[in-house]
């Protein structure tokens, strides 16, 4: 019995763990995204920080899911929440040559 | 599509190129060559698209196309009529004139150092020079070219299609290898040998201490704070700010970069421009309203006239008279040696 409930126990753990969102950090530094493409799942959050001694503004227009993040200086971070599986494209509205893909999994 | 694809990759790479490690200001050490100064330093090849690698019959049949006012609908304008190399390849007006003389709303931006630009245009809607080049051709406002017209009258003239032939072997005379063409003479519309370029390259007698001092007071965020968005190595970010102009005030203002990434900080925001060779193409600002690089300096100190929307990169700054003479002597310091121009005998048989 006590094996039987320890099972269930290691089950549930496991199946939480699976589920529970991931969180991962994009840097802006140089005038360019920390990394160019990104693969995630449904529900894990983003943080954009940035890291350069000026502004940016990082926004999305993508069908996917839209947001602007507003402008906001160095050191910085602003987070979002992914919650449609699709591509989404992010850019710096000041700074044109800025791009990141997001790959959101189901 | 594959032209757009190939275009992210040119430009990405071109970007690389053009983005060295940017040091923060109390890194930099203000001496000639120094090493905490190479990425002021230009790339040496100037970036083209596949497929348009500019050769010297590519340059030269641009050059007969940007100077011939034949392509414009009323066959009186020319690329050159509002990109004057005489002008600092703008036009000395505050707005430009196009079709009919008609007063357009903003000014002609110079065409130097374009050929580093990722995007063009003061709203950026152009990804290339071959895009630009055809756009005010396609205006009626500007240009108003009749295409059938055009191509009528290239065709029958003997030495352009010959030049075509040359340039562009077996692709024809069309939109296409027009734009390509004009691009590639733009590309060699260059400013890289200006007192500052020496200077950065370690020729200590290029610049003099006051304009030195203008330099450290550029790229000092304390102090002028220029080189926020005018940066290393064309002095722009390639980036759109709101810097505050007065005409951002009136009623149904220029929405600018807005028209195109409808984001609220684009709202009145204009491309950043080059800084170089500065002192040729006055008045400056994208609505011309101001006549002089003092001017422009006034502008920045106050930290904008209309505080709308402003860009979060616009602050009041505490320079005093003699340290707003120090930055205008650096600016006009990014001015390389006048080239002349030989014009070209345009076809006609």
């Amino acid at each position: 019995m006590k094996l039987l409930i320890n099972k269930i126990t290691l089950l549930a753990v496991l199946l939480s763990i699976n589920v529970v969102a991931d969180e991962f950090t994009i840097g802006q530094k140089n005038k360019a995204f920390s990394k160019e493409n990104i693969s995630i799942k449904k529900g894990d959050t983003i943080h954009f920080l940035n890291e350069d001694p000026f502004f940016h503004n990082v926004f999305s227009l993508s069908d996917t899911q839209f947001f602007d993040l507003g402008s906001y200086p160095k050191g910085e971070s602003k987070a979002v929440v992914f919650n449609e599986a699709g591509k989404v494209e992010v850019e710096c509205a000041i700074h044109s040559e800025m791009f990141l893909t997001i790959e959101v999994k189901e | 599509m594959k032209i757009k694809k190939y275009y992210t990759l040119f430009f990405t790479l071109g970007a690389m190129s053009l983005s060295l490690q940017a040091l923060e200001f109390k890194d930099i050490t203000f001496e000639a060559g120094h090493e905490s100064l190479k990425e002021w330093i230009l790339p040496t090849e100037v970036p083209y698209p596949e497929g348009n690698k500019p050769t010297s019959s590519r340059v030269a049949l641009g050059k007969m196309l940007f100077f011939d006012p034949r392509i414009s609908g009323d066959g009186n304008m020319s690329c050159s009529s509002c990109h004057n190399a005489l002008l600092g390849w703008s036009d000395a007006l505050a707005t430009t004139k196009g079709s009919k003389s008609k007063v357009l709303g903003r000014a002609s931006p110079s065409i130097i150092n374009t050929a580093f630009n990722p995007l063009q245009m003061w709203d950026g809607r152009k990804k290339s020079l071959e895009d630009q080049a055809i756009g005010p051709m396609e205006s009626e406002a500007e240009m108003n070219t009749d295409f059938d017209k055009m191509m009528l009258l290239l065709n029958q003239l003997q030495d352009y299609v010959d030049a075509f032939e040359s340039a562009y072997p077996g692709e024809g005379i069309n939109k296409k290898t027009i734009a390509k063409a004009i691009a590639s003479y733009e590309r060699t519309v260059i400013s890289n040998t200006s007192p500052f370029d020496a200077w950065i390259k370690g020729d200590e007698k290029a610049l003099s201490s006051e304009q030195i001092e203008g330099f450290k007071l550029f790229s000092d965020p304390k102090k002028g704070n220029c080189e926020v968005c005018h940066s290393a190595p064309n002095f722009t970010d390639n980036g759109f700010h709101n810097i505050g102009l007065a005409s951002f005030g009136i009623d149904k203002p220029d929405m600018g970069r807005y028209a195109q990434k409808p984001l609220k900080l684009m709202k009145g925001a204009f491309k950043t421009p080059t800084l170089r060779d500065i002192n040729r193409s006055s008045p400056y600002f994208h609505d011309g309203s101001a006549g002089t690089l003092e001017d422009v300096i006034e502008h920045y100190v106050l930290g904008g006239e209309n505080k709308t929307n402003l860009s979060p990169n616009m602050k009041k700054s505490n320079l005093n008279d003699l340290e707003k003479k120090h930055i205008a002597a650096f600016l006009n310091v990014l001015s390389s040696p006048i080239k002349p121009i030989t014009l070209p005998i345009l076809p006609q048989k």
